[in-house]
């Protein structure tokens, strides 16, 4: 009896946290559009989780590139389908691994910095002092970071995604003597609109849950320094989970319109 | 100075009420802050005190009761024009707040981006926030991080800040807690200088006896969420009442 009104305790939590996420999002929407906007501060957050996530993100890109073609190739040419490579490279990583792993890489670097950062300007009563200096807090912390996080993740999952197709061409340029012209002619003839379109979009989808919950979780913060820590990992848990489910519903949607 | 008079409060809390669940906080709170005059709110630790300043604010919404301050109502009060009314109000944080990932100067600017007009132009803010800084002493400080400066000149600092739009009403939460008796009362005169040099009307919460004794035109002590006893500070301490007297003991 007690275990059944516990799990309905946690479900109700559960929804009534999911409502607010929603109240938080209708905000936001409603913030976007009207004055000041405070581009200066958007433009900052742009470069802070955009530039200084080009490293991490390169880096993860090159070695999954790199190990995705050494994995697929002896089964490749196992069936004598070696000359498959770069099209299915290039086919899984633009579709769905390159969009959902930087996603994923984003979620832990950024998100976890966002949740964490405003948590602490909660529990310092910053926030409180530049609501009381007449600035929006909403507008100045929120919104510029949500914006900055759906414009700069496509755009690093672009530079993912190359890097991992360059990787890839190493691989087999050096294992497979194929060279790197005839490597991504191959690539870019089997690329499609169908591919690429989808996954730029899921990518804008992901930068905005990313910025989304990490800013709730951090604006929202009041448990002192223990809610800190608790907004910061909270924000990458929850993001990864919902990261997952907007992958499934872009695919579904996809198949719909693209199909795929 | 004698406050009770016929003029018109600049700053006026009737019956507020506020409460967390059960736990009732305010319970119909009543203050009166006039032109010129340091008012002293003390109460234990969880009284109320940082809740009813917060309120005071648009930090926080009341249960109940009416806040005006120079005479508008801020509870009825849109985003914009509280913001407007905003500026008329510096506030130090019981922290000092001061956003760490930027310097002094600014933290300093962040009041003053929104409010142009009221300093006519940006290009005075310069000479602003040297101003500012210098009114507190630390001119030296201006491109440090708030990490590098210690307890008190983060007050300082915070102090500046409050001060930079020069506000007509400066409300101090704990304005001494966390600081060393020395600091303390360089805090405490450099608010005295304030309240002389600008002719700001002050609000005050602490728990601090120095403070009071030092600082107070008039004093309320908040109990149970009401003011139990308001009088000058010689009234107060003289009193016989023990929840008083505990305050001074």
């Amino acid at each position: 009896m007690e275990t059944n009104s516990r799990i309905l305790e946690k479900v109700k939590s559960f929804f009534t946290e999911v409502g607010e996420v929603a109240f938080f999002a209708i905000r936001f929407f409603k913030e976007v559009f009207t004055k000041p906007f405070e581009t200066g501060e958007m433009l900052r957050q742009c470069y802070n989780m955009g530039n200084r996530s080009l490293l991490l993100v390169g880096v993860t890109g090159f070695i999954l590139g790199l190990v995705f073609t050494l994995q697929s190739r002896p089964t490749l040419m196992e069936f004598g389908a070696q000359s498959w490579m770069p099209s299915m490279v290039s086919i899984s990583i633009i579709r769905e691994i390159g969009p959902v792993i930087t996603a994923l890489i984003c979620a832990g670097r950024i998100g976890s910095g966002i949740g964490a950062e405003l948590g602490s300007m909660r529990v310092t009563e910053q926030i409180d002092a530049m609501e009381v200096s007449g600035t929006n807090p909403f507008k100045y912390l929120v919104v510029t970071r949500i914006v900055a996080t759906t414009l700069m993740l496509p755009l690093l999952v672009i530079f993912g995604d190359a890097i991992a197709l360059i990787a890839s061409s190493f691989v087999e340029h050096l294992k497979g003597a194929v060279s790197f012209q005839l490597y991504f002619n191959q690539v870019f003839n089997a690329l499609k609109f169908s591919d690429i379109i989808p996954a730029t979009i899921k990518s804008f989808f992901f930068g905005f849950a990313i910025g989304l919950i990490g800013c709730y979780k951090g604006y929202y913060c009041n448990k002192g320094t223990v809610g800190v820590g608790e907004a910061s990992n909270a924000a990458v848990v929850y993001t990864s989970m919902l990261l997952f489910v907007i992958d499934f519903i872009a695919v579904f949607v996809s198949d719909i319109f693209f199909e795929i | 100075m004698n406050t009770e008079t016929n003029q018109e409060p600049v700053l006026e809390l009737k019956n507020l009420r506020k409460s967390f669940g059960d736990n009732v906080v305010l319970n119909g709170f009543n203050l009166k802050l006039y032109k010129g005059e340091s008012l002293v709110v003390m109460g234990k630790s969880g009284s109320g005190k940082s809740v009813m300043i917060k309120c005071l604010v648009g930090l926080m919404q009341a249960d109940s009761g009416s806040i005006r301050i120079k005479g508008q109502d801020i509870t009825v009060l849109g985003r914009q024009e509280l913001d407007l009314l905003r500026t008329e109000i510096g506030f130090l944080f019981q922290g000092s707040a001061l956003y760490d990932s930027m310097t002094v100067r600014e933290n300093l600017y962040f009041p003053l981006r929104r409010h142009s007009d009221k300093i006519d132009g940006l290009e005075n803010a310069e000479k602003l926030i040297r101003e500012a800084l210098a009114n507190v002493g630390l001119e030296h400080a201006i491109d440090l991080m708030p990490a590098e400066l210690s307890g008190g000149m983060q007050r300082r600092v915070a102090l500046a800040r409050a001060l930079i739009l020069k506000p007509k009403i400066m409300l101090y939460d704990e304005p001494t807690t966390g600081l060393d008796p020395i600091t303390a009362k360089e805090i405490i005169q450099l608010m005295r200088d304030i309240q002389e040099t600008y002719g700001t009307s002050s609000l005050i919460i602490t728990h601090d006896v120095d403070c009071a004794r030092v600082i107070a035109n008039r004093m309320i002590l908040l109990v149970d969420g009401i003011n139990y006893a308001g009088g000058t500070f010689k009234e107060l301490i003289q009193s016989n009442d023990p929840k008083v007297k505990a305050f001074f003991k």
